[in-house]
């Protein structure tokens, strides 16, 4: 959040799953990469899971969400549906050729990486909605 | 009844706060407004875009000034 005003309403939030495998590792480095270099936020996750109202409505009052899966289990895509939060930018990691492991290294491959980043700003720039609020916020979250 | 209405202090926050007063003077009731600037204590709550609105703690509006019917609402419950 900047510190010399509101945060912008255009801002994208993005979650990662950041599951313990290799894929859901896959999608926490990207949304910390991707909050880097200025693309948009991560937030938590965990805070919509556990129903914390101020992370609740903030997720459903932002309009644009990126939401990444590591695998078809879809934990991120459960925890907002249950949450009633719009899903409409979703990656999971296994759609885009990336194998799922099980060798509990955890390890982050540099390819794989680039390639989530790049499906997450895809996925972002295809559902940017024409009615995005300007600065300091005039979106419909209440 | 605490309400916290929660933002830096750019005009929208300015505005979202002149419009809870003005409900809470219009409705009468018996509600402390406090303005809340401090980032850390923003983030703490979970609120990702601001202006928002809290009362007694439950976030109720992200991101934008709300209405004066939303606010009425909110503290007529």
């Amino acid at each position: 959040m900047s510190g010399s005003c509101c945060a912008k309403g255009d801002e994208v939030m993005i979650l990662a799953c950041s599951g313990g495998s290799n894929v859901g590792q896959l999608t926490n480095q990207a949304a910390v990469e991707l909050t880097r270099e200025g693309f948009g936020k991560m937030f938590c996750l965990a805070g919509i899971g556990g129903g914390l109202k101020g992370f609740v409505k903030s997720a459903q009052g932002t309009p644009r969400v990126v939401v990444l899966d590591g695998c078809p289990v879809g934990c991120a895509k459960a925890i907002l549906e249950r949450e009633e939060i719009p899903l409409k930018s979703y990656i999971v990691v296994t759609d885009l050729g990336i194998e799922k492991n099980k060798d509990r290294q955890l390890a982050v491959n540099d390819e794989d990486l680039a390639k989530v980043k790049v499906a997450g700003k895809a996925a972002a720039s295809l559902n940017n909605e024409t009615s995005r609020p300007s600065c300091c916020g005039s979106g419909k979250s209440c | 009844m605490e309400i916290k209405v929660l933002g830096p202090g750019c005009p929208k926050c300015h505005e979202a706060e002149k419009i809870v007063r003005e409900v809470v003077a219009e409705t009468g009731v018996d509600a402390s407004v406090v303005k809340v600037s401090d980032f850390q204590q923003i983030a703490q709550m979970g609120v990702f875009a601001t202006p928002a609105v809290a009362v007694n703690g439950e976030v109720k509006c992200v991101g934008k000034v709300p209405t004066k019917a939303e606010i009425a609402a909110w503290i007529n419950r």
